[in-house]
């Protein structure tokens, strides 16, 4: 009788094995060098694409199963989120703003991050990596279609989100994610994953991800709470992405060890710079605190990061030297920066406030050696004077860092009273430099730098008005033709939360929805 | 340093002189009033006098801080590019050696802000 | 010692998970925030296939984890047994 013996199934390290080795040819008639020609002009040497692993040993197949049903526990919550009113479910509608600030900062970012995993999977020549950035370019894209899903259910009833792909290319402070962004895609394929794969996604994206999603899960926020954990499970496969071409560039040969060390002190300042919208997000935005940014900078940076740096010693890498002006900045950063979105509520796409009486409290006992000393005071002011019906709303434009294209609003490290500035003469023009850091970003490669779209000069120059305008008329008003052209409404997307129109609507549907009117 | 790239980099810089119509870029921050979160950029024609920033322009763009008004402005100490340096309000941008993206900033002694925070 | 971490939803398919996680790795600290459990362990951690079966009642693939995982720290191997993350230094 003949027995049915089963199959035996290959094992994940065999199966893994199969689907990502051995899936090459050798060209005949093409150079190596023609097929990829982005791999050397870099100066990084791979000697073996096959000593490339990932950890997970994740294959096509697999990534497919897990991903379908990632989706549809994303579009089962989503649709009961929408069936049962979801947005009104949310803390108060202050909250809303950070997921303005979320649609318009962050989910363009991850169109971008697809672009970029594509373009480099195509440039890697081992089978190994090119597999983990198709996969990566996946999820990407998903991340950005999610984001815009589910973030659309609360475009339906409040402002300041309607066009955020367009304000993502023109807005002010947009600029910053923006040109972050645009400086990675436009390196070669390597120092791409050292800045996208290693220093954002392993270093930082804790910081972004986590806070945002257990801010959204902690003030009632179904919607980015699912998109949310569901992008995040992707995260955790790309942050092992990133170490493990950290590790695998810096074994295949020893002189990539100073390229890439380069790298890391880079993009750790480039990605901690735009981070500075997540700091004020977790101390300001959020009606509902989790922990403050300065916590979480401790745990996931200090901690997490210490932890990473060394480990990878012994390849000779260390700790970006900015990390000692970070942690100078952890007392002063999200107060800086609310107090800049605070100056400029006319020309932003979210509103912004001054926080009560309560949540000062919590400021000062969650920073203890700044926020009373520096930062309680012009609060109160503006404040008592929004009370008298003198709200302060900035008109002027200011000054910004050509790298990280934040206005000059960071501090000397070590005098939180005074503006740092930094300056560099190159080809008989002066560039201006928040940080020493971002002052040698630029000395690194100022033929890069020089181009910088900063909005403040490109507002000057004249390139950010309608089509049409004429900015030598009589009476003319640069912000109202600037606003135009973000498509933002004066009064409507822009100005202090008290007066807009997201209270009162939030506040009358919360009523319906409680009471029987 | 520079850009690693596969062939020739040169592109033109964004910002030099001849794009902002006749006007240069000037910044100015006034030193312990961070109230005003960063300095400020301002387009000015070269012509301009330095008394007519100070006249014309500061007050309504610091006019919301209280120490405005307090403020002796032939007490203040000003620098350039971090260095003192002194302007004659009677001259033109040009004259006073104020080039296309020069960086100034004052210091009003005796004025530290709200309640001495340097806000 | 360094400190590696897991973090994953907290739901129903999760509670067995870090039932086995608490029990493969005595010494960790399990830290419940909202909507998510963040374990901390010194060193090394160890997530085992065979213990969430014995939990679940049912054979488990270990790569089913990607579907609530959050986040994690140190260097990662997985084999169909088990999932280990660890520090060399």
């Amino acid at each position: 009788m003949d027995m049915q013996v089963a199959k035996k199934k290959l094992g994940l390290k065999e199966r893994y094995a199969v689907m990502t080795r051995g899936l090459d040819w050798k060209p005949s008639y093409q150079k190596m060098e023609d097929i990829y020609p982005y791999m050397a002009y870099e100066g990084i040497k791979i000697h073996d694409w096959d000593k490339w692993e990932d950890p997970f040993r994740l294959t096509m197949d697999a990534y497919w199963k897990y991903q379908a049903e990632k989706e549809r526990k994303l579009y089962a919550i989503i649709d009961a989120f929408n069936q049962n009113n979801g947005h009104l479910n949310v803390t108060d509608a202050r909250y809303l703003n950070t997921v303005k600030l979320f649609i318009s900062g962050i989910s363009p970012l991850e169109y971008v991050a697809h672009r970029g995993f594509s373009h480099v999977g195509r440039q890697f020549p081992g089978p190994g990596p090119r597999v983990a950035c198709l996969m990566q370019a996946l999820d990407e894209i998903r991340h950005a279609q999610t984001q815009v899903h589910s973030i659309s259910n609360y475009n339906k009833y409040y402002n300041g989100m309607h066009d955020f792909h367009h304000a993502h290319d023109r807005v002010w402070f947009l600029s910053v994610p923006k040109s972050f962004f645009d400086d990675a895609i436009t390196a070669g394929p390597f120092e791409f994953m050292v800045s996208i794969g290693f220093s954002f996604e392993y270093v930082l994206t804790n910081l972004l991800f986590v806070p945002f999603v257990s801010g959204a899960a902690y003030n009632g926020d179904m919607g980015t709470m699912t998109f949310g954990f569901s992008a995040q499970s992707d995260e955790a496969r790309h942050m092992t992405l990133g170490l493990e071409v950290i590790k695998f560039i810096l074994q295949q040969d020893p002189a990539n060890v100073p390229i890439v060390q380069r790298w890391i002190d880079k993009w750790t300042w480039r990605g901690y710079r735009v981070l500075t919208l997540v700091a004020m997000m977790m101390d300001y935005m959020l009606p509902k605190r989790t922990m403050s940014w300065k916590e979480a900078w401790e745990v996931y940076f200090e901690e997490n990061g210490g932890a990473l740096f060394k480990d990878l010693a012994r390849y000779g890498i260390k700790m970006p030297d900015c990390a000692a002006q970070i942690a100078l900045e952890k007392d002063h950063l999200s107060h800086q920066a609310w107090s800049t979105f605070y100056n400029y509520a006319a020309a932003s796409n979210f509103h912004t406030w001054m926080p009560d009486e309560e949540e000062m409290a919590w400021l000062s006992s969650k920073y203890p050696n700044s926020y009373d000393k520096y930062y309680r005071p012009r609060m109160e002011f503006w404040r008592e004077e929004a009370a008298k019906g003198n709200r302060f709303y900035n008109k002027t434009l200011p000054m910004l860092c050509q790298t990280c294209q934040i206005p000059m609003i960071f501090t000397e490290p070590g005098d939180p009273t005074k503006i740092c500035y930094r300056e560099v003469d190159y080809k008989g023009d002066k560039y201006h430099f928040c940080s020493d850091h971002c002052k040698k970003i630029f000395e690194d490669e100022p033929e890069k730098y020089v181009q910088a779209w900063l909005p403040v000069h490109q507002i000057y120059q004249g390139n950010c008005f309608p089509e049409g305008t004429d900015p030598t008329v009589e009476g003319f008003d640069p912000l109202a033709a600037v606003l135009k052209y973000y498509n933002l409404e004066f009064g409507r997307d822009n100005l202090d939360f008290d007066i807009s129109e997201d209270k009162k609507n939030f506040a009358e549907w919360r009523g319906q929805a409680t009471k029987n009117v | 340093m520079a850009v690693a790239a596969v062939k020739t980099y040169e592109f033109p810089p964004a910002d030099t002189v001849d794009k902002f119509h006749g006007a240069q870029l000037l910044y100015i921050g006034w030193e312990d009033h961070l109230l005003f979160c960063a300095p400020f950029a301002f387009p000015f024609p070269p012509t301009m006098r330095f008394g007519d920033i100070l006249a014309g322009v500061l007050p309504g763009v610091f006019g919301y801080h209280p120490d405005f008004a307090k403020i002796d402005w032939a007490k203040a100490e000003w620098f350039k590019s971090g260095q003192p340096w002194q302007p004659d309000a009677d001259k033109s941008l040009a004259e006073n050696g104020l080039k296309h993206k020069d960086v100034i900033r004052f210091r009003t002694p005796g004025l530290t802000g709200i309640k001495g925070s340097c806000s | 010692m360094s400190t590696v971490f897991i973090a994953l939803q907290t739901n129903e398919e999760t509670r067995p998970i870090v039932e086995a996680i608490i029990q493969d790795n005595p010494d960790c600290t399990v830290n419940e925030q909202p909507a998510m459990v963040k374990i901390d362990a010194q060193g090394k951690l160890v997530v085992r296939r065979e213990t969430i079966e014995e939990l679940i009642g049912r054979p488990y693939d270990l790569q089913e984890l990607q579907v609530n995982l959050i986040t994690i720290s140190g260097n990662l191997d997985q084999t169909d047994d088990e999932m280990i993350l660890y520090w060399n230094a």
